[in-house]
């Protein structure tokens, strides 16, 4: 029980920390990002290209995914949705560009990086050990420490700077905070800057672990969505809590329900149409948006 | 005088001209080859080593003046399409090809793929090279599928005997994904592994394509304590990430696939945990690969950056279709002509150092021949490269 309590936990740090981009722009500009799994795959190319190819320190790597998926993000909105926004008042055309932004990234990442499975070396060697209890690599330890100390930097960066209190008010109502002198435009460019910031970040920490591929963003896109309803959408606390919980779920349903075959997400699944039958809303969620 | 020169110059020079517009005109004539397969999500590497490997081999032989068959030199045009391992799409993929006249396509990669496009290839006049593996695709009354590969359960059986034989191996765990293809190599692994008399002590756990945290999917196997650990029908993006989680959690005990893989992939994503890995490989291993077959890797390193170990066995398939069409050219417009010639079908293997021959097979499996008569080289993974462990036919 320790181990899959232990491997929850890994996954869970990693899983919150991508749920977390995703549900800030959400919060921020009510688009649903489906292109936020692509992001987290370039991010995780850019990484592994810096390390492996360029032969530079893995900090230097994260700090480019960080970088360049900012630069990314701010782009696609200031260029993209924003213009969207301004033009349409039909929610679906948002969604259609995510998924459009989508695809157009899954071929961009296909013609610079290729279609391999791509890693770098394990950062650090050794594996813990407790009596074959909990059995957990070093590297492991690192990365899920690494996970859980940006989502703390995270959220006191929302907590007590400038820029974060602008962005929160933003999320609680966007009228009231361009009355109150917010600039609306510039803060929801840096919002969509460091949700993609923070999918590029994730996907350069996991590059180490599980390595990157082409095929990763949709499924990672999906979980990220999964996450977001269990703990409540455009809710930073419920991010993080339906990030921990989904990586639970796996973890447990991986290790016990093994012997019936692969239906752990068959029964996430059919948990989770019943548990938002009964709220809508998710964990954290208010139901009136 | 300086009339008559001109005149005989100007003459000369139309001549000339005319010349090398028949020329030209003669090397105008195109061949159109197929391709549908997956070239996008986790499994793009095995559809974009076939597309490559055809992309190729087909600029080396345009770079020479095309293939001459039936005396007629022909350029060599590889139509590609990308059926994102979706049976609905592959059958779109090859209906397209039907509707350009092609006759000749390679692919699908996976097994509901290629079932799914058998009544279009039927229906139109198309062989079709899949790499999958269901036998109804290859044995009568189906006729236009040909096995572009060596089958899993062709190939399981002899690494099973091989490793009881030689490495003491007495338990074996299978681990698959839970799709067609890996599922189905699981249970004819299964059989196989029982057949030799071999403990299967784990077969039942499987995992999500999408998969990428293993260490819960492997914990359950493990306990189980195999000797060997097969990752049946593994994708080239899961393999290394499947060696790294075993090891990782202390397993010790010898891995291996049926399955072609990479071995700058399996460097990178699992490094030194991967020595020992044992899988299936094609014919460029320095032990037996020709001096051609070293241009066919540099050409395509020159042509795409990487070269894709996996094109060690893709290679052959756009080899065969043309050598086979220069045995009969009728076939260029008469499948049944191809059809025919398949059975006394024999021409030099080129990739291969000897006297290796191309050849079709298939007779023990299917009762026709109707599989590429492609190498069953076993590799075993050594830091950074794949060794021959041992080379083996199929029929």
């Amino acid at each position: 029980m320790e181990q899959i309590i232990v491997n929850g936990l890994f996954l869970g740090a990693s899983y919150a920390l991508i749920a977390l981009g995703l549900t800030l722009i959400f919060s921020l500009m009510n688009v649903l990002n489906f292109a936020h799994g692509q992001m987290y795959v370039i991010g995780g190319f850019i990484t592994y290209t810096v390390v492996a190819q360029f032969h530079l320190p893995f900090v230097v790597g994260l700090i480019c995914s960080a970088v360049a998926l900012a630069a990314l993000g701010a782009f696609v909105e200031r260029f993209l949705f924003a213009p969207v926004i301004r033009r349409s008042k039909r929610e679906e055309s948002t969604m259609l560009l995510a998924a459009g932004i989508a695809f157009f990234l899954d071929a961009v990442t296909l013609l610079v990086f290729g279609e391999k499975q791509r890693g770098i070396p394990k950062l650090v060697p050794g594996v813990f050990n407790w009596d074959f209890r909990i059995v957990m690599p070093y590297d492991r330890i690192l990365i899920g420490v690494l996970a859980v100390a940006l989502i703390v930097a995270f959220i006191l960066f929302m907590r007590q700077s400038r820029t974060g209190r602008a962005m929160r008010a933003l999320a609680q109502d966007r009228m009231a905070a361009e009355l109150m002198g917010v600039d609306v435009a510039r803060y929801s460019m840096i919002g969509f800057a460091l949700g993609a910031m923070l999918a590029g970040l994730v996907g350069g920490l996991l590059v180490s672990i599980v390595g990157v591929n082409l095929g990763m963003g949709g499924p990672t896109s999906i979980k990220a969505f999964l996450m977001i309803m269990i703990g409540g959408a455009g809710v930073i606390s419920g991010a993080i809590a339906g990030g921990f919980l989904l990586g639970m779920l796996e973890s447990v349903g991986l290790s016990l329900l093994a012997a019936y075959g692969d239906i752990t997400y068959l029964v996430i699944f059919a948990s989770l149409m019943i548990f938002l039958a009964f709220r809508p809303q998710g964990l954290m969620g208010k139901p009136w948006g | 005088m300086n009339r008559r020169i001109m005149l005989a110059t100007t003459a000369l020079a139309v001549a000339a001209a005319f010349s090398l517009s028949a020329t030209l005109a003669r090397a105008e004539e195109t061949l159109k080859i197929g391709f549908v397969g997956v070239t996008s999500g986790p499994a793009a590497a095995w559809g974009t080593s076939n597309v490559r490997s055809m992309q190729t081999l087909a600029a080396m032989l345009n770079e020479k003046g095309g293939v001459e068959i039936g005396g007629t030199p022909y350029k060599i045009e590889i139509v590609t399409f990308d059926d994102q391992k979706d049976p609905k799409r592959a059958i779109a993929g090859m209906e397209q090809m039907a509707q350009q006249g092609i006759h000749y396509v390679v692919g699908p990669n996976v097994d509901d793929g290629a079932a799914a496009v058998r009544p279009v290839a039927e229906a139109n006049d198309i062989i079709y090279i899949p790499y999958a593996f269901p036998k109804e695709l290859y044995t009568k009354p189906a006729e236009n599928a040909i096995l572009g590969m060596v089958a899993s359960y062709q190939s399981g059986p002899a690494i099973y005997k091989y490793l009881k034989d030689n490495k003491g191996v007495s338990k074996v765990a299978f681990v698959a994904a839970n799709e067609s293809d890996p599922l189905s190599q699981r249970d004819s692994g299964v059989a196989a592994a029982k057949a030799l008399g071999l403990e299967v002590t784990s077969a039942d756990v499987t995992y999500q394509v999408d998969t990428t945290d293993f260490t819960p999917v492997l914990l359950p196997v493990l306990k189980t304590q195999p000797d060997l650990l097969v990752l049946s029908g593994v994708a080239p993006a899961a393999a290394p990430q499947l060696i790294r989680s075993a090891r990782d959690l202390g397993y010790t005990g010898l891995i291996s696939t049926e399955t072609a893989q990479d071995a700058k992939v399996i460097e990178e994503g699992a490094g030194e945990a991967a020595n020992g890995f044992i899988s299936v490989g094609g014919a460029s291993t320095p032990e037996i690969a020709s001096d051609y077959m070293k241009d066919f890797v540099a050409k395509y390193t020159e042509m795409f950056g990487e070269y894709n170990d996996e094109s060690n066995t893709k290679v052959y398939a756009l080899e065969y279709i043309l050598e086979t069409l220069k045995a009969d050219p009728q076939g260029l417009t008469d499948i049944g002509a191809f059809k025919t010639a398949i059975d006394s079908f024999a021409a030099p293997n080129p990739y291969m150092k000897g006297d290796a021959k191309l050849s079709y097979v298939g007779t023990t499996s299917f009762g026709q021949k109707r599989q590429l008569s492609v190498p069953l080289v076993v590799n075993e993974y050594k830091d950074g490269a794949f060794q021959t462990l041992f080379v083996a036919t199929v029929d």
